[in-house]
C-alpha cells in the first residue's frame, strides 16, 4: 500500500458517518477513492459529493477515470482505498445487487440487455419476485406502465430489445433502474448513441426525474450537455478529481481547459512550413462503425508535402473511424479518398496492404490491439504490415537477418530500450511500444505519414523525442496527417488545425494565433459558424 | 500487495507442462492401482515395451509418425487461431487419394508412386480442411462444429467408397484391392532388420521433414508470419493488411493436407489397402499432441513420440498385464488432454502467485538494503 | 408386410431411436443455452450407459441403475464446469477430453469388474427398463390403422421413452417460464447484464451444467438397460454428436429439437431399415447418405445457406468479472 493511500485510511477513520452528513443532504460522498488496473492508476485519491435531488455531471475525456469511479460506485469494482457514504450512511458495496438494495441504479455506456428478451424480460431479470416468471412480468407491466405516466418513458414492454431503436433500449435501461427502486441514477455517456431528438428526450426525462426527487449522476465529454442540464459538475483528468463547480458559475471554455489541462507546454523547434504537393485528399468522407451508426458524415480535408495537419477534438467525434477509413482498415460509406492523386477504392479485408503500397504509414491509435502483436519479439514487430517487402527476404522466404538488423536500426535511431530485439513487446513500456511503432512507420520514408495519438500513455522524455521526429519528418517534405485529443500536441506541432465534433470538420485555426478558449468551444460544438471551411 | 506476474520463459515453457503432465500421470497411476496392478510394474512393462527392443521401438516410431502429422494439422491450424478437430476426417478421405495412386501405379517404383500419393492424399485432405475453413472464413460458420460434422461425413463417405466403388467383387469385406509391388511404402526393417515386424517406413523420414517444413514455414516465411500475426492479434493482422478470411483458408488447407499424410504411413505402410476406420483415432490424438506440444515442432516431435510409446507400450502392456486394456492408452490421453489443455490454469495461478511473491521478497530485500544504506 | 405395417414399424423404430437423441439435445440445450459449449454430450452418455449397466446388473434394479447413471454423468459434467466456469479453460477441449476418458474408462473398469470384453453382464427383467402395455392395447391391436398405432407406435415402451418426451414440455417450461430459465438464458447471451442485475453468472452456469450431467445420465440409462441389456463398448456410436448437431438444426429451441430429434432418428431407422432395399425409380439409395444427412443439414444450415442458426451469443467465452 501506497503512503498517500494510508493517509487516506486515517483521515477518513473512525467515522461511520460522514462528517457532512448532518449539514446538508447529499446522496453521495467518496472520500480518498483509489484504484489501480495493472500499472494503471484509474482513480487518485478521488473525493466527491453530490446534492440529493440534483444533476451531477462528470466531465473528463476517455480515460480520465469516470466510469471506473462510477462501477465503484455501483459495486462492479471495489475500490482498494476510500470510503462511500450513501444518504450519510457509510456503506461497502459488495455487488451490483447490493448497489440495487441502496437504491443505486447505472445505466452503461454498453447497454445491460439481452438482446433477443423482451423489454419486459430484461426489465425483471435478477428482480424476480417468485420462481414462476408470470406474476413478475404482470407485476413488471403495471409499474412499468405507471413508470411511463410518470416520467414519459415509455417503452413496448413486448417488444424484443433487439427491434428498438437505441433510445428505445436506453429507456429500457433506466427502466430497469426505476423498477428496482433506485433512487440515485449514474448515466454514463448516455448522449453518445443517441440522435439529437433522442437526447433532448432524455433530457427532459431526466428533468422529470429531478423533479420527482430523484438524484442522478451524468457521465459525459460533451460540455453542451453538462451547461444544459446539471445542477453542478465535477471535472476528471488523468485519474484525478480536478474541480467540482457550480453549473451556473462556469462555461464551456473554462471546462474544456480544465478537462485537457494546463500541462507543462512541450517547446517543439520547428520552423515554417514549406508546403507542396497535395499527397492526401478525403471528399465528403462518409463512414459508419460496425453496429451501423455513422460516425464521420462527410468531411472534406487535404494534406500537402512538407506540412503536419492537426485534428483535434474530444474523442469519440469519429477520428477514429475517419483513421480507419483513410488507412484502408475500413470501406467508405461514401466520399472519396485520393493518395497521390490516385483515387483509392478498398475491397476486401487486406485494404491496409493497398495503402502501404502506395507509400501511406499508418501509426494507429490503438497500438497495443493494432499496431502491435505484443506476443510477438521486437524483431517480428519491425516488420508488421511490410512483411511482404523484398527487404525482408527473397519470395516466399522471411530473411530473419534482415528483419533483424531492420529491428536494430530501429532500436538505434528511436532509442528503443531495452536494446533488445529478441524481447517480446509486452515487456517493453509504454513510451518503448509506441517507439517501435513509430520507427516502423517512418523508417519506411513515406510519402504520406498518417499518425493517431502518438503520445497516448507515454512519458514525458519519449514524448519530446516522438514530437521531434514527426517534425522531422514534415521537414523531410512528407505529408503528416495528425490525430489527437491532446490540445497542446496538435496544437504544438500542426501547421494547420482541424477540429472534428460529431463527425464533422467543424473549424480550422491557425494553430499559434487560436486561443485555448476559442478552440475549446469548437471542440465542444458550440461554435456553429465556419461548418464548412476546412479546406 | 502480492500480485500474480506472468511467468519466466522456462516456467511457462517447461514448468507449467511438466507439473500439468505429472498430474495427468498421477491419476493415471491411480485408475491403474483402482483396477488392481501395479503401477510401477506398469510403467516399467510399458517403457520396455516402447524403447527396450527393435520391434518396440519401431512400433513406437510409427505410431508417432502418425501423431507428429496429426499434431501438425491440430497446431497449423491452431496458430492461425482456429480450432481443427477434423484431422481424423481429413486423413480419412486422403485416404482415397492414397490407394488409388497406388492401385495405378503398383507396377512402377515407389519413388514414383510416393510422391504422387502424396499429392493426391494432401489434395484430398487438404479439401477437407479447406471446406470448414472456407465457411468459416466466408460464412461465419464455427470451425469446431464444421469439422466435428466432417468427421461424420467422412466417415459416411468412405464407408460407401468401400462398400460401393473400391471393393472387389470377389471379396467379401469393405475394402479396396491390395497393392503388391510398389505402391507399398518401403519398410525400414528392409535395410534394417533391427526393427523387427514393425511397420516403421519411409513416412516416418517424411514426418520428420514435415516438422522442419512446418518450422520454415511458421518461423521463416511471410506466409508463416501472416499466420502468427493473425492467430495472434487478429486486429494487428487487419491493420498489416494481411486478409483474415485467406489466412484461415490457407491454415486450414494445409492442416488438411499435412492430415492426409497418415493415410500413406498407415494404408500404404501397414495395410497395403484402404480398410474402414483406418484412422483409428490417430487425428483426434494430434489434439492432445498439439496441446502437449505447445503448437511447436519439437514440442510436437516429442508429444509425438511419448504417444507413440504410450499406444505401443499400451499394447505390450495389454498383453503382459490383461487387466490393464488398451484402452488404458485412452484414459492417459483424456488426462493429458484436460490437464494440458482445458485445466492448464490450475497451475498456472498458484505459480504466478509463488513467483510475485518471490519477487516481492527479493525487491523489499533490495528496498530494505537501499533505505539502510541512506540512513 | 403391407406398406402400413411396415411403415409403423420403421416410426416405431424411430421413436426408440430418438429418445436418447432428444435426451442428449435437451441436455446440451440447458448447458448451451447457459453459455457452456458441450461436445462432450457422447461422453456424458456413455459413462451414464455404463454407470447404468453396472449398477442394474449388480443390483437387479433399473432403477438403481438410473440414479447410479445419472451420478456419474453429473460427475462428468462437473469436471466439465471446473474446467471450463472455475479455471475459464476452453470449453472444446475439455469436452474433447471428456469424450476420451468417457470411452477409455468404461471399457477399462468393464473388463476388470465383468471380464466380458468391456461389457456389462446381460441384464434381465427388473434390472431392465420394460416396456408397459397401455390398456386395452391388445384388444385395439388388430383394429385398421388405430390399432397400429394406438398399440405399436405408442403404447409398449419403457418409462424413459415417455419421459424423454415428456421432458421436451418440461424444458420449455422451466427455459421461458421460471426465473431460473430467464436467468440462464441471459447468462448465454449476455453474462454481464445479468452480472449487474445481481445474479451469479458462474453459478447459474453450473447449475445448467448439472442438469445437462442428469439428462446425458438418463440418455445414457436408457441406452444401456432400456434400449439394450446391458453395456457394450462405445454403445452411444456418435450420438451425441447427433443430438448436437439436432441442438444446431433446432436453433437451441426446446420444441424444434424435438422434431430435428424426430427428423434425424426417422434418418437412422430409415438407415437400417433401407439397407440393400431398392427403391422404384430411384433404385438404391445409398444408405450412408442417410445416416450423413444429419451432418451434411447442420454443416449447411451453420454456413447460413438455409436460414441461420445463431448460438448464444456469450457461448464459449468464460465469463471473467473483473475486480
Amino acid at each position: 500500500m501506497t503512503d498517500k493511500s494510508q493517509a487516506n485510511e486515517q483521515r477518513s477513520s473512525g467515522t461511520a458517518v460522514s462528517p457532512n452528513a448532518a449539514t446538508s443532504q447529499l446522496a453521495i460522498e467518496l472520500v480518498g477513492i483509489n484504484k489501480h488496473f495493472g500499472p494503471v492508476h484509474a482513480n487518485k485519491d478521488i473525493d466527491l459529493k453530490v446534492t440529493r435531488g440534483t444533476v451531477h455531471g462528470i466531465v473528463g475525456e476517455n480515460g480520465a477515470g469516470k466510469t471506473t469511479l462510477m462501477s465503484i460506485l455501483y459495486g462492479f469494482y471495489t475500490a482498494e482505498s476510500g470510503k462511500i457514504f450513501v444518504d450519510g450512511k457509510q456503506v461497502t458495496i459488495k455487488d451490483s445487487s447490493h448497489a440495487l438494495e441502496l437504491g443505486i441504479g447505472m445505466v452503461h455506456q454498453h447497454f445491460m440487455l439481452v438482446d433477443n428478451f423482451t423489454v419486459l424480460e430484461n426489465v425483471v431479470l435478477g428482480a424476480e419476485d417468485s420462481a414462476l416468471l408470470q406474476p413478475s412480468l404482470d407485476k413488471a407491466r403495471k409499474v412499468m406502465a405507471q413508470l411511463a405516466r410518470d416520467y414519459e418513458l415509455e417503452v413496448d414492454p413486448d417488444a424484443l430489445i433487439e427491434d428498438l431503436s437505441v433510445g428505445g433500449q436506453q429507456r429500457v435501461e433506466i427502466l430497469k433502474a426505476l423498477y428496482r427502486g433506485a433512487e440515485i441514477l449514474i448515466l454514463d455517456e448516455p448522449t453518445g448513441v443517441l440522435t439529437p431528438s433522442e437526447a433532448d428526450h432524455l433530457f427532459k426525462v431526466l428533468k422529470t426525474l429531478r423533479e420527482q426527487g430523484k438524484t442522478i449522476l451524468l457521465i459525459t465529454h460533451k460540455l453542451r450537455e453538462i451547461m444544459a442540464i446539471t445542477d453542478d459538475v465535477s471535472v476528471m483528468r488523468q485519474g484525478a478529481m480536478v474541480k467540482t463547480l457550480q453549473t451556473k458559475n462556469t462555461d464551456p471554455a473554462e471546462l474544456a481547459e480544465l478537462m485537457v489541462g494546463r500541462r507543462v507546454l512541450l517547446r517543439v523547434d520547428k520552423g515554417e512550413s514549406t508546403p507542396g504537393d497535395v499527397k492526401l485528399e478525403v471528399k465528403d468522407l462518409v463512414v459508419k462503425d460496425d453496429m451501423g451508426i455513422t460516425r464521420v458524415k462527410g468531411i472534406n480535408f487535404e494534406v500537402r508535402a512538407g506540412e503536419i495537419v492537426g485534428i483535434a477534438g474530444v474523442s469519440g467525434n469519429g477520428q477514429s473511424d475517419m483513421l480507419e477509413a483513410i488507412t484502408g482498415m475500413r470501406k467508405a460509406d461514401g466520399g472519396k479518398l485520393i493518395v497521390k492523386g490516385k483515387e483509392v477504392v478498398i475491397k476486401g479485408d487486406d485494404g491496409a496492404a493497398k495503402l502501404r503500397d502506395m507509400s501511406v504509414a499508418h501509426v494507429p491509435e490503438d497500438r497495443q490491439e493494432l499496431g502491435l502483436v505484443v506476443t510477438f519479439e521486437q524483431w517480428e514487430n519491425a516488420i508488421l504490415g511490410y512483411q511482404d517487402d523484398d527487404k525482408y527476404g527473397k519470395g516466399a522466404f522471411l530473411s530473419i537477418p534482415a528483419a533483424r538488423a531492420e529491428a536494430n536500426r530501429h532500436i538505434e535511431k528511436f532509442d528503443i530500450r531495452p536494446a533488445n530485439n529478441r524481447l517480446k513487446v509486452a515487456n517493453f513500456s509504454g513510451g518503448n511500444q509506441q517507439k517501435i511503432v513509430l520507427a516502423r512507420e517512418m523508417s519506411r520514408n513515406p510519402d504520406v505519414l498518417i499518425v493517431g495519438q502518438p503520445t497516448r500513455g507515454v512519458d514525458i522524455g519519449a514524448i519530446e523525442f516522438i514530437h521531434n521526429q514527426i517534425v522531422a519528418m514534415r521537414d523531410a517534405g512528407k505529408a503528416v496527417l495528425l490525430v489527437s485529443v491532446e490540445l497542446d500536441e496538435v496544437r504544438s506541432l500542426a501547421d494547420r488545425l482541424l477540429v472534428m465534433f460529431d463527425g464533422h470538420i467543424v473549424g480550422e485555426v491557425d494553430p499559434a494565433t487560436a486561443t485555448e478558449a476559442e478552440l475549446g468551444l469548437l471542440m465542444a460544438g458550440v461554435s456553429s459558424e465556419n461548418k464548412e471551411s476546412a479546406k | 500487495m502480492i500480485v500474480r506476474k506472468p511467468l519466466p520463459r522456462w516456467a511457462d515453457l517447461v514448468l507449467v507442462p511438466f507439473l500439468n503432465l505429472t498430474l495427468a500421470f498421477l491419476i493415471s497411476g491411480l485408475v491403474v492401482l483402482i483396477i488392481g496392478e501395479n503401477p510401477l510394474e506398469a510403467v516399467k512393462i510399458l517403457l520396455y515395451g516402447a524403447f527396450g527392443y527393435g520391434e518396440g521401438l519401431g512400433y513406437t516410431l510409427h505410431f508417432a509418425t502418425n501423431f507428429v502429422f496429426a499434431g501438425l494439422a491440430f497446431s497449423i491450424a491452431s496458430h492461425a487461431g482456429q480450432f481443427n478437430i477434423g484431422a481424423e476426417g481429413q486423413a480419412y478421405v486422403a485416404g482415397l487419394g492414397a490407394i488409388l495412386v497406388a492401385l495405378a501405379l503398383d507396377q512402377t517404383h515407389w519413388l514414383l508412386v510416393m510422391p504422387l500419393a502424396m499429392i493426391a492424399a494432401g489434395a484430398l485432405g487438404g479439401f477437407w480442411g479447406f471446406v470448414p475453413g472456407y465457411l468459416a472464413a466466408k460464412r461465419g460458420s464455427h470451425v469446431v462444429i464444421t469439422t466435428i460434422m466432417f468427421n461424420f461425413i467422412a466417415s459416411a463417405f468412405m464407408v460407401y467408397m468401400l462398400n460401393n466403388v473400391l471393393k472387389e467383387p470377389s471379396n467379401m469385406a469393405p475394402e479396396s484391392a491390395t497393392v503388391v509391388n510398389a505402391g507399398k511404402m518401403p519398410q525400414l526393417r528392409e535395410w534394417w532388420d533391427y526393427f523387427g515386424y514393425s511397420p516403421l517406413n519411409v513416412m516416418f523420414f517424411v514426418a520428420i521433414l514435415a516438422l522442419i517444413a512446418t518450422y520454415i514455414l511458421l518461423w521463416r516465411t511471410e506466409l508463416g508470419y501472416k499466420i502468427r500475426t493473425m492467430g495472434q492479434n487478429p486486429n494487428a493482422a487487419h491493420y498489416a493488411g494481411i486478409s483474415n478470411s485467406a489466412i484461415v483458408m490457407i491454415a486450414m488447407t494445409i492442416a488438411g493436407a499435412v492430415a492426409g499424410m497418415i493415410a500413406l504411413n498407415e494404408v500404404l505402410g501397414v495395410q497395403n489397402r484402404l480398410v474402414l476406420d483406418f484412422v483409428f483415432g490417430y487425428g483426434f490424438v494430434g489434439i492432445a499432441v498439439g496441446l502437449m506440444g505447445r503448437n511447436h515442432p519439437i514440442g510436437i516431435a516429442l508429444a509425438a513420440v511419448l504417444f507413440g510409446a504410450l499406444y505401443q507400450g499400451g499394447q505390450e502392456l495389454a498383453f503382459m498385464m490383461p487387466a490393464v486394456t488398451r484402452e488404458m492408452i485412452l484414459v492417459i490421453q483424456a488426462l493429458v488432454i484436460l490437464f494440458t489443455g482445458a485445466m492448464e490454469g490450475l497451475f498456472r495461478g498458484p505459480l504466478e502467485m509463488m513467483f510475485g511473491m518471490l519477487e516481492f521478497s527479493k525487491s523489499d530485500t533490495k528496498d530494505d538494503a537501499a533505505a539502510s544504506s541512506k540512513s | 408386410m403391407g406398406f402400413f405395417d411396415s411403415l409403423i414399424l420403421l416410426l416405431d423404430s424411430t421413436v426408440r431411436l430418438t429418445v436418447p437423441l432428444l435426451l442428449a439435445c435437451l441436455a446440451g440445450l440447458y448447458s448451451e443455452r447457459a453459455g457452456i459449449f458441450d461436445i462432450g454430450l457422447e461422453g456424458k452418455m456413455l459413462a451414464g450407459a455404463f454407470g447404468a449397466a453396472v449398477v442394474a446388473a449388480l443390483t437387479g434394479s433399473a432403477w438403481l441403475g438410473l440414479f447410479a447413471g445419472i451420478g456419474v454423468s453429473m460427475a462428468m459434467a462437473l469436471i466439465h464446469g471446473v474446467a471450463s466456469i472455475t479455471f475459464r479453460g476452453n470449453q472444446i477441449i475439455s469436452g474433447v477430453a471428456i469424450n476420451f476418458l468417457a470411452a477409455g474408462l468404461t471399457t477399462l473398469l468393464g473388463q476388470t469388474w465383468f471380464k466380458q470384453g468391456g461389457r456389462t453382464p446381460q441384464l434381465n427383467g427388473d434390472a431392465r427398463f420394460n416396456g408397459f402395455d397401455f390398456p386395452f392395447a391388445d384388444q385395439l391391436a388388430d383394429v385398421p390403422v388405430i390399432g397400429g398405432i394406438y398399440s405399436e407406435l405408442l403404447s409398449g415402451h419403457n418409462i424413459l421413452v415417455y419421459a424423454a418426451f415428456f421432458a421436451v414440455p418440461i424444458t420449455y417450461f422451466v427455459l421461458f417460464r421460471t426465473r431460473f430459465g430467464l436467468r440462464l438464458r441471459a447468462s448465454g447471451e449476455n453474462p454481464k447484464a445479468v452480472d449487474t442485475a445481481g445474479v451469479n453468472v458462474n453459478m447459474m452456469r453450473f447449475k445448467a451444467v448439472l442438469i445437462t450431467g442428469i439428462l446425458c445420465g438418463i440418455a445414457g440409462a436408457y441406452l444401456s438397460t432400456g434400449m439394450s441389456s446391458g453395456f457394450v463398448k462405445d454403445m452411444t456410436a456418435g450420438r451425441g454428436f447427433i443430438a448436437l448437431a439436432a441442438l444446431i438444426f433446432a436453433k437451441w429451441m426446446p420444441v424444434p429439437a424435438l422434431y430435428a430429434c424426430l427428423l434425424f432418428g426417422f434418418l437412422s431407422a430409415l438407415g437400417n431399415f433401407m439397407q440393400g432395399a431398392e427403391l422404384p425409380i430411384i433404385g438404391e439409395v445409398p444408405v450412408q447418405l442417410i445416416q450423413a444427412l444429419p451432418y451434411i443439414l447442420t454443416v449447411v444450415l451453420l454456413a447460413g445457406f438455409i436460414g441461420k442458426a445463431v448460438g448464444p451469443k456469450a457461448g464459449g467465452i468464460p465469463y471473467v468479472k473483473e475486480r
